[in-house]
């Protein structure tokens, strides 16, 4: 069977494939969700020196690795929208913002929770919330950006140059902000011990897989309503099922 | 030589235009009707490379428009509703600018007779705020006459303009169509150039 | 009637922005004024005494300079964009990205110079010795044109929308905080006795960067603006 890959970068044959791929990725990501807490929380041994509440990092780390995992995926997108001017390739770029922000913003907290037990902080200044903090900004300014333009094609154009002039901002920003925590000797959030019991390799490892396949669906879901929302004046629309329902509601 | 092939237009999700295909050689004038949001002004546009068209090829003496770009670009020059110059600066500053913008410099006599032809003499050195309408038109237009551009785009030329001044324009045109130039415009009032047959194009 | 050279054009465009700014004086004046009064609140805010004051001058003058550069940015393309001079600059024959940068070397003198100028005067009322003023005003001298230029992109994605000079930050500030880290870096380095040499070479790495590559991405994103 030959695919034509082509024929799925238009809305109207994606919107379809998208449909049916959700499942495939939504109910994997449960299940390994549930695996991974149980593994994290109640399998993987106590920490020597960081006791019980070490065990956010089975939710800090692999939710701060995807938070910057999809700035550069969106980078990617809105890259191949400009250079192939494909509307389907800014649409995946708008539909992963959101799911970035909000890993990010979790990320920032689950940090500080794991900040307050270790140095009774809420919030250290360590190059790697400080760097999560900023690149929360950089997504806040991709979709308020988006958010301000009207006309769909140029809020898709200016939104992909903002994101990848940000992502090639991204490793000066870390190295500064890095260069600027070992200066004024702050805090560095680390694992106390180099060897990690297998266990928490395995939770730590499945919650990140879980996060990956959660977002793919998420951002699945959100691509279809923004495919809907772009395309509303067309025939194909007004002709699929969802729609009808709702007229003759 | 201008030919456009094929050319269709997108504007926010609606098609405007689609299919258009005319060229445009020296001498000829060409003014694009249609009812308002037909797309006339996106036309122009698209012809002077603002917008891309989402279908459709655009050639200037035989070559992509997108491939020369700096020839296209010199060759050209687009008059569009808003008159592009700055209140703050006189009537002469204005069009040295704006010619300086357009590729080349021009020294101060020949602005000046520029400025006079499109009568504005004793108002070349009064910052263009205190001027009316019409005249801030004038010195719009006065681009027109400083520099060589083949090809004028012109959308909606005659706003403000009083009956000399139009008949000024329509002068205008007509000389720079006996140089061997041509001319695309836009109108809502009637412009008609001595001897020339204006050809229509209607979008709809 | 001659056909203009690449350096004739970013004269033209520099003189041009220069004269204007000329004939409305106002605009450069509320900067300066916005950057003196920024830094005039810190102590209001924090307490007049001496040694916090002098720690923190530094860290002080540069977040003002990047909050005035901020809200300056949104005049370097608006004027000319509602006028429709922006537009006939995007028809402009020789170079569009030689062209921004004149405009962009424009804004800085407007408004990034003033404050390198009046920044040692600011310092002195922060108690800085006068090595730190001095390595300020050099950090400054470099590090105001980058915020110029990465803000000149900005300032080019959203031209002609609401929400204004806080969407021009909200975009710009992230970008420019590698900046805001070397400059006040530099000081302290100085305070400490340490070499500034570093710090210094990555500002300047910086402007060397931002000078090659944000007249470029700059006139792709007025394009994008203007269709």
């Amino acid at each position: 069977m030959t695919i034509h890959w082509f024929k799925y970068s238009a809305p109207t044959t994606f919107y379809g494939l998208a449909g049916k791929l959700i499942p495939f990725f939504a109910w994997p990501a449960a299940i390994l969700f549930a695996v991974g807490i149980y593994i994290g929380f109640f399998v993987a041994p106590t920490d020597a020196v960081q006791s019980e509440a070490y065990r956010i990092i089975f939710i800090h780390v692999p939710i701060s690795i995807l938070s910057m995992f999809i700035y550069l995926v969106m980078a990617g997108y809105a890259a191949l929208g400009l250079i192939f001017n494909t509307r389907l390739s800014s649409m995946m770029a708008t539909a992963l913002a959101p799911t970035g922000a909000i890993f990010t913003f979790i990320a920032l907290w689950t940090g500080a929770l794991w900040g307050k037990p270790m140095w009774g902080a809420w919030w250290v200044w360590d190059a790697r919330l400080t760097s999560e903090l900023i690149l929360l900004f950089l997504y806040l300014g991709f979709i308020a950006l988006q958010a301000s333009i009207d006309d769909p094609r140029r809020a898709d154009r200016a939104g992909a140059l903002l994101v990848i002039v940000g992502s090639v901002n991204v490793p000066i920003i870390y190295y500064s902000v890095e260069w600027w925590n070992t200066l004024h000797q702050g805090s560095t959030i680390k694992f106390s011990d180099t060897s990690m019991h297998v266990a928490m390799k395995h939770a730590m490892f499945t919650m990140l897989v879980a996060c990956w396949l959660y977002s793919i669906a998420v951002t699945l879901v959100r691509v279809r309503s923004i495919i809907l929302e772009r395309e509303r004046n067309t025939q194909w629309v007004s002709e699929l099922d969802e729609v009808r329902e709702k007229d003759e509601i | 030589m201008l030919e456009i092939s094929n050319l269709a237009c997108i504007r926010g999700d609606h098609q405007l235009f689609s299919g258009l295909s005319f060229s445009l050689r020296a001498g000829e004038l060409m003014q694009v009707q249609g009812e308002n949001g037909s797309g006339k002004t996106s036309l122009l546009r698209t012809l002077c490379g603002f917008m891309q068209p989402a279908e459709g090829e655009i050639r200037w003496s035989g070559r992509d428009v997108r491939e020369l770009d700096e020839s296209y670009l010199a060759e050209m020059i687009y008059l569009g509703h808003l008159n592009a110059i700055k209140d703050e600066l006189n009537a002469l500053e204005n069009l040295r600018i704006s010619a300086g913008l357009a590729g080349y410099s021009v020294d101060e006599k020949e602005a000046l007779a520029a400025l006079r032809r499109m009568g504005l003499s004793r108002r070349e050195h009064l910052p263009v705020k205190v001027l009316s309408q019409g005249q801030r038109r004038r010195v719009a237009l006065s681009r027109l006459l400083v520099g060589d551009a083949r090809l004028w785009i012109l959308d909606e030329p005659l706003t403000a303009l009083d009956v000399g001044a139009v008949g000024l324009m329509q002068e205008l045109i007509g000389e720079h169509l006996s140089k061997g130039g041509m001319a695309i415009f836009t109108t809502h009032q009637p412009l008609h150039v001595a001897g020339v047959e204006t050809r229509l194009l209607t979008l709809s | 009637m001659k056909k203009l050279s690449l350096l004739g054009l970013l004269v033209l465009v520099v003189r041009r922005d220069l004269l204007l700014a000329m004939r409305r004086r106002a605009d450069v004046l509320t900067t300066l004024v916005f950057f003196v009064m920024v830094v005039s609140l810190f102590p209001l805010g924090v307490g007049p005494e001496p040694d916090m004051l002098r720690k923190m001058a530094a860290g002080i003058v540069w977040v003002a300079a990047l909050l005035a550069s901020m809200l300056s940015l949104a005049r370097m393309f608006s004027a000319d964009y509602l006028d429709g001079t922006l537009e006939q600059m995007l028809l402009v024959p020789q170079s569009l990205s030689v062209l921004v940068l004149g405009k962009i070397f424009a804004h800085w003198m407007l408004s990034g110079l003033p404050l390198v100028l009046i920044a040692p005067v600011l310092g002195l009322q922060f108690g800085m010795s006068f090595q730190s003023l001095w390595v300020l005003v050099v950090v400054l001298l470099l590090g105001t044109p980058i915020l110029s230029m990465i803000g000149a992109i900005g300032a080019a994605l959203t031209l002609g929308l609401r929400g204004g000079g806080v969407l021009v930050s909200l975009l710009v500030l992230p970008l420019c905080i590698p900046v805001l880290i070397f400059g006040t870096g530099a000081v302290e380095a100085a305070n400490t006795g340490m070499t500034i040499i570093p710090h210094v070479a990555l500002l300047g790495a910086m402007f060397l960067v931002a000078l090659v590559f944000t007249p470029w991405v700059t006139a792709q994103a007025l394009r994008i603006s203007m269709e």
